[in-house]
């Protein structure tokens, strides 16, 4: 097990070599000006060009890089250009708060998605089935910004019973899992649920159909074994891959919530992506993406990890 | 068949977590124990607050004005007509009749900053110092990139005495009071008290503004209390706080003040005004020294080295109907400023809608439907007060092709706009561009009209960004600029403007008019025709 694991981490460091090259050049490629977070909308050339050189965007990418690899091997990540703030303390808070906001919608999600694929998977061909194959296309297919802005529209402004934007009463400057935050946690949780839910909806339905048509269903209900615990198995055999595939919805949420922190006012890696790509702040952006791009990678190394002390047969050598 | 299962009831978390929002929302008892005025900002972070704002007028508006006061401030009481300077902590400002170039300023008396030292000479000096000398160990890069070539005139600074400071400008430039509304003046003792580190200083600022700044929570809110000792009794707030959040998103602003979380919101989009109207929050606007045109190149390529060109672009478009594209929120275009501006002067080239006239324009400079005229605009997806760019230059589009005219438009973001502005016309990226769509501030003589139209400007010098170059432009705007008698100065600034109407140097579109949502709370007011908003006149019932 200790081989595999160190064989694991040994073959992520290639992915976090190649995630840092692209993290680099993604944000170079794409088009806009760098100089957008330091000087004025009606700044001159000539301004814009000192400043190119203070920053060492003048410099050949190479070496850009080059600084830049080397500064973030030493946990150092530069600062926001148009904050002057630790690019890593940036990235920190804003991670936290939007691991609460996926633990959240996680929580939603997989439970939802759980009980809708179970009782489509167990009831295939009834109307349980039809209705839970509803819930979760739906899921999937509604573009979780429209279904934002639905929720602001009926829950906030003509019910007023859920604030619209924010993380708390206080800003979310110190969060914790209290009515009044829970308030404003609970409309992007819900949004940010919908399509986790549809897909794990649909992976446990088609699961638990496999699963109840193998030979061992039958020989378990042969045994005269009570239903409960046949289902038990059932759930003990869908349980690692629908772990794993929340498990890569988690890491989705937590680096693909542009939209739904965006339209909340969510304060968190999605918002502050948002916020560093239209202020051209080059080292938050190349900041933000390297570390919700590692934190991706770590996590996909942790449920394989996981799955496999699960699944002792999905062991590779 | 399968066998049958005992039910369960599965309790979805949504369900029980709904019952979470009958108690409501907001109570706002916050803002009920005090007087609290809430601002969604368009912004996507606290404008910096350390005296040199960024995130462009917005960051002066909420955290410049608000924490600090310039040397020259806004005199923004008047509504019926753009905003002048009014004395700030300097209470007059003169060029020596010997030599324009020097400028002596008497400063204010008995100006406390709100750490409680004193604002003096040393302090205006030091101030300078900060954002030109990148030798001084107070120099500050980011305030320095946001307002240093804001106040390009300045090239020398001397204290006198305690109480008065000379400044002396590379050239004679009557101008120059405008470009002193940038140089906003923080405290010295406080930056030696926080160890002589601006970030700190960032969290825990000290200006002599209305407002001090008391809690600072970057991305998320800035809390502004009233500072009830400020020098000018009739501009101390009438407000306890003030809290600004950043919400770039136009609908979350909307909801956040159909919410009642928020009591004004920046910039309301055209199409959610009628939702916040019906809501009982209303839509304010004013005239606002803001022009959404398109640029124009003269390069040898350009088809708008033509005059009959540039006025028949400018008659094809029917500015009334995109005032209704856009639900009234834009002002139609007759020039540069407005006619209320006295600036405006006595153009003769009316700049009305008329078709017939802008084809037969078009076919005296030999286009036709044989040879229709063709040609390229650069415009933004959106961006800085860019209004709703692709709406109304696709009206903008049907209304040319009324007249036999293909206009293409390339879209793209507006950082690479802006670039594109920058490098100008002349540049290789800009080969063959005859057009480019940008809005921008006009609340100044540089900003409305040296700037694009002296040839000195020429970019990459400047925004000049077509190149037009014109020896009478250059001697009049030189004269303007050389005249310290304000009404003659206005009077030959009028008559810049009308030339460069009757020349047609832009093809003028629109005025921004600044739609501001507000709630019930916020006491009627009529917001000054300036970029910034006195904050301190605003009441809460």
């Amino acid at each position: 097990m200790l081989l595999f694991i160190v064989k694991r981490v040994l073959a992520v460091m290639p992915v976090v070599l190649g995630v840092s090259v692209i993290c680099f050049l993604l944000v170079h490629i794409a088009p806009g000006d760098p100089l957008s977070a330091v000087l004025p909308l009606d700044a001159s050339q000539q301004m814009a060009s000192e400043m190119s050189a203070l920053y060492g965007f003048d410099q050949p990418l190479v070496v850009q890089y080059g600084r830049w690899l080397l500064r973030a091997l030493q946990g150092d990540l530069g600062v926001s250009i148009a904050t002057g703030r630790p690019v890593l303390a940036e990235v920190g808070a804003a991670v936290v708060n939007s691991m609460i906001l996926a633990s959240a919608a996680t929580l939603i999600g997989f439970t939802l998605g759980c009980v809708f694929g179970f009782i489509g998977g167990y009831h295939r061909g009834t109307v349980f089935d039809r209705l839970s194959s509803i819930a979760s296309v739906l899921g999937v297919s509604v573009p979780n910004y429209w279904l934002g802005m639905v929720l602001v529209i009926v829950f906030s402004a003509l019910l007023g019973w859920l604030p619209p934007t924010g993380a708390g009463p206080d800003g979310g400057a110190t969060w914790r899992p209290d009515f009044e935050h829970l308030k404003y946690l609970l409309m992007p949780a819900l949004t940010m649920a919908a399509i986790p839910m549809g897909i794990v909806a649909r992976t446990v339905r088609a699961l638990v159909g496999d699963i109840l048509s193998q030979d061992f269903v039958m020989a378990l209900r042969a045994k005269g074994m009570r239903e409960t615990a046949v289902l038990a198995h059932v759930i003990k055999n869908a349980a690692p891959t629908a772990l794993a595939v929340m498990g890569i919805q988690f890491g989705y949420l937590l680096g693909g919530s542009i939209l739904i922190e965006t339209v909340f006012a969510w304060p968190g890696s999605g918002l502050l992506l948002n916020t560093s790509i239209f202020q051209r702040d080059l080292p938050l952006l190349q900041g933000s993406i390297l570390v919700l791009a590692l934190f991706f990678v770590f996590l996909n190394l942790i449920v394989d990890v996981v799955q496999t002390l699960i699944d002792p047969r999905i062991r590779r050598f | 068949m399968n066998p049958k299962i005992e039910r369960r009831t599965f309790l979805v978390g949504g369900v029980a977590t709904a019952s979470l929002g009958l108690s409501g929302a907001l109570s706002g008892a916050d803002a009920q124990a005090e007087k609290v005025l809430r601002i969604a900002m368009t912004a996507s972070d606290i404008p910096l607050t350390a005296g040199g704002p960024d995130n462009g007028f917005e960051g002066f508006r909420f955290t410049g004005y608000t924490i600090y006061d310039a040397l020259i401030n806004w005199d923004l009481r008047p509504s019926d007509k753009p905003a002048a300077l009014a004395p700030g902590l300097a209470t007059s400002w003169t060029a020596d009749p010997a030599d324009r170039k020097r400028w002596t300023l008497k400063l204010r008396q008995g100006v406390k900053f709100h750490d409680g030292s004193t604002f003096d000479a040393d302090a205006v000096i030091w101030n300078i110092v900060k954002l030109f000398d990148d030798k001084a160990p107070h120099y500050d890069q980011r305030a320095s990139a946001q307002i240093k070539s804001r106040v390009g005139s300045l090239a020398s600074w001397k204290k006198i005495d305690d109480s008065t400071v000379e400044l002396t400008t590379r050239s004679e430039d009557a101008f120059f009071p405008y470009q002193l509304t940038f140089l906003l003046i923080s405290s010295p003792a406080q930056f030696e008290k926080l160890g002589r580190d601006w970030q700190a200083f960032a969290a825990q600022p000290s200006g002599t503004g209305p407002f001090k700044l008391e809690r600072l929570q970057q991305r998320e809110r800035a809390e502004l209390v009233a500072n009830r000792e400020y020098w000018d009794a009739a501009r101390r707030p009438k407000v306890d706080r003030i809290i600004l959040r950043p919400i770039p998103e136009a609908s979350a602003r909307t909801a956040a003040l159909l919410a009642g979380q928020v009591d004004w919101i920046e910039a309301v989009a055209p199409d959610q005004a009628a939702q916040i109207a019906a809501s009982g929050a209303r839509v304010e606007t004013n005239d606002y020294p803001h022009g959404w045109n398109y640029m124009l190149s003269y390069q040898p390529d350009s088809p708008f080295k033509d005059i009959r060109v540039r006025k028949a672009i400018n008659l094809a478009i029917d500015r009334e109907g995109l005032k209704q594209v856009l639900n009234g929120f834009m002002k139609p275009a007759v020039g540069m400023v407005q006619p209320n501006d006295p600036w405006f002067g006595k153009p003769g080239f009316k700049i009305t809608h008329d078709p017939a006239q802008a084809r037969k324009l078009l076919a005296e400079a030999g286009y036709g439907p044989t040879n229709p005229l063709t040609f390229r605009v650069i415009v933004s997806t959106s961006g800085s007060g860019q209004m709703q760019p692709l709406l109304m230059n696709e009206f903008i589009q049907q209304n040319l092709a009324d007249v036999g005219v293909k206009l293409e438009l390339e879209v793209m973001e507006w950082g690479t706009l802006l670039a594109r502005w920058r490098a100008g016309a002349i540049s290789p990226q800009n080969k063959g561009l005859p057009a480019l769509n940008v809005s921008a501030g006009l609340f100044d003589p540089f900003s409305a009209f040296v700037r694009y139209f002296d040839s000195v400007y020429a970019a990459p010098n400047g925004f000049n960004w077509g190149g037009w170059s014109n020896p009478d432009y250059d001697a009049l705007i030189g004269k303007a600029r050389t005249t310290f008698d304000i009404a003659e100065q206005n009077r030959l600034l009028g008559e810049i403007h009308s030339r460069a109407v009757d020349d047609a140097l832009f093809v003028w579109i629109a005025h921004d008019v600044n739609p501001r949502g507000l709630s019930k709370r916020v006491k009627p007011f009529v917001p000054a025709n300036s970029w910034y908003v006195d904050l301190t006149a605003i009441e809460l019932s």
